[in-house]
């Protein structure tokens, strides 16, 4: 038994296939090209910053202020504390280079305290309240500061961009559905006489309906489908250069399989969307006439 | 006259489009089944406008309208094109669709209604062969004389056996003889029980079909100028 929305070859002819190439494949094409750009942007920001937080939960900086000269004496200790993973002293060197990058070559004749640097990695569920008292008990000056606040500012941007992102996706969304209910519209117009000679002879609205419920979904698919193919293509230009390289800071990929099947899935979703939505312009539009 | 056998009532209808004047006023009469109407009057009396209201094109802005026992004020949306699948309609300007045949534009009434397609294809050819026009089933519209449009409009019209035929100068464009073979034919569909309803300024026609009524409409109203008419219009016959 033919499904009810499915059409038959004549059903099919009932508006004329000239008519069919209209904008709006190519609206929704762009449209669609848009929203996967976007979209992958956002998760893979989003991503980005999840896989930051989760890098730098815990990893944590001791600095005990002007103790040049005592990072090795600080990082055994610290290696010694339970609840510490690793421990490493930033070499003097290094530190001496990030200062020269914040403060210039005159930092290095300036007799400031530098002070000594350990980068330390706690085990899962360590005590860094319990791990700070300990190493003060050695070095009283100690400071245990978090990656994690350090580089929250950045976390928070990170994330109201993907948040911007989604927006971005939904406007762009809900142009489209306006998009949509305009062609449904100026499809309802240009094919009045046939809607008239069908509903005189006996045509229910569905019947109408089910006709541009055809067409616009047809025309999303494929207009859908050319944008996201067309974003695809870009995505993976970009993933070869610059996304790659962001990739393989984070340490890994940034768009995950489960991201890419969202974005496989935005073209029939978007299609499904378009085709409720010119389905419901069409009919409130039907239910006007007499 | 009773309501038995009734098929269509009109009661103090009025009609207007938009906040102009009324382009019907004040119609009251009612079709029997079964009968053969004539709906004469001058250019921009209201003929086409009546029709309409027939075949349910539009709707009045005063009065009620009852159709097939229905008044059409209480009857739902979706209840509309069960009843106008038993309307048949012969637009004054044919209103076939360019980009069909003529077999499907024949067709589509069938199609609409859901019959299977062996079944649409036999009777859409004995339709065409009626009119005339076997040889021009896949001939566009925009292909066909005015008479052979004409023929094919009329065809649509008649394939579901309505039991209202509405016609809107059905013989304007074709010559005596198709005039004649066409009248036959609404005749033919009146025997079998089809109430047919035609607007036409053709005086001869009307002549030429005895036992018809007719009804004139002058100015948005129905008028009976020879005195020889019954108002709500009844058979001729019984008048003469």
């Amino acid at each position: 038994m033919r499904p009810q929305w499915a059409l038959t070859a004549a059903e099919r002819q009932l508006l004329p296939a000239g008519r069919r190439r209209g904008p709006t494949r190519g609206l929704i094409a762009i449209m669609m090209f848009v929203m996967v750009i976007v979209a992958a942007a956002g998760l893979a920001i989003g991503n980005a910053a999840a896989l930051l937080s989760q890098a730098t939960e815990a990893r944590y900086s001791i600095q005990l202020p002007g103790g040049a000269g005592q990072g090795d004496a600080l990082a055994r200790a610290a290696r010694d504390l339970d609840g510490v993973r690793s421990a490493r002293a930033v070499p003097e060197e290094e530190v001496n280079e990030t200062l020269d990058r914040w403060l210039g070559p005159a930092a290095r004749e300036a007799d400031l305290p530098v002070p000594a640097l350990v980068e330390v990695e706690f085990d899962d569920n360590a005590d860094a309240k319990a791990i700070e008292t300990a190493l003060r008990s050695e070095f009283a000056d100690a400071m245990l500061v978090a990656n994690r606040s350090t580089i929250q500012p950045l976390l928070r941007s990170l994330r109201a961009l993907g948040w911007v992102a989604a927006s971005l996706v939904i406007l762009v969304g809900v142009a489209a559905g306006a998009a949509v209910v305009l062609a449904a519209r100026a499809a309802l117009a240009a094919n009045r006489d046939t809607i008239d000679v069908m509903h005189g002879v006996g045509a229910t609205d569905e019947q109408v309906v089910r006709l541009f419920q055809y067409r616009i979904a047809l025309d999303s698919l494929v207009g859908g489908a050319l944008g996201a193919g067309l974003a695809a293509l870009v995505l993976l230009l970009v993933s070869a250069s610059g996304l790659a390289i962001a990739g393989r800071m984070a340490g890994q990929a940034l768009l995950f399989p489960v991201d890419l099947l969202m974005l496989a899935l935005l073209p029939l979703g978007g299609a499904l969307l378009a085709t409720l939505v010119a389905r419901r312009a069409v009919l409130v539009s039907l239910r006007a006439l007499p | 006259m009773g309501t038995a056998g009734v098929i269509v009532s009109f009661e103090s209808v009025g009609l207007r489009y938009g906040t102009g004047a009324e382009i019907l006023r004040d119609l009251d009469f009612k079709l029997v089944a079964g009968g053969l109407y004539f709906l004469t009057g001058p250019s921009g009396a209201g003929k086409t406008s009546l029709l309409k209201l027939l075949y349910l094109a539009q709707r009045p802005t005063r009065g009620r309208i009852s159709l097939f026992g229905q008044p059409l004020d209480e009857v739902d949306r979706n209840a509309l094109p069960g009843l106008r699948r038993r309307i048949g309609i012969v637009y004054q300007d044919f209103r076939l669709i360019d980009h069909l045949s003529a077999f499907d534009n024949v067709a589509l009434p069938l199609r609409i209604a859901g019959h299977a397609e062996d079944d649409i294809e036999t009777a859409t050819n004995e339709m065409l062969g009626w009119v005339g026009l076997s040889d021009r089933a896949g001939a566009r519209p925009p292909t066909l004389s005015g008479g052979e449009q004409q023929r094919v409009a009329i065809a649509r019209a008649v394939i579901g056996r309505p039991d209202l035929l509405v016609a809107d100068e059905p013989t304007g464009n074709v010559d005596a003889e198709m005039a004649r073979r066409l009248m036959h034919l609404f005749g033919a569909l009146n025997r079998l029980g089809t109430t047919v309803v035609i607007a036409t300024h053709d005086i001869g026609l009307i002549g030429e079909t005895p036992g018809a009524t007719l009804i004139r409409l002058e100015k948005g109203g129905i008028v009976d100028p020879t005195g020889g008419l019954a108002h709500p219009p009844v058979r001729r016959g019984e008048n003469a």
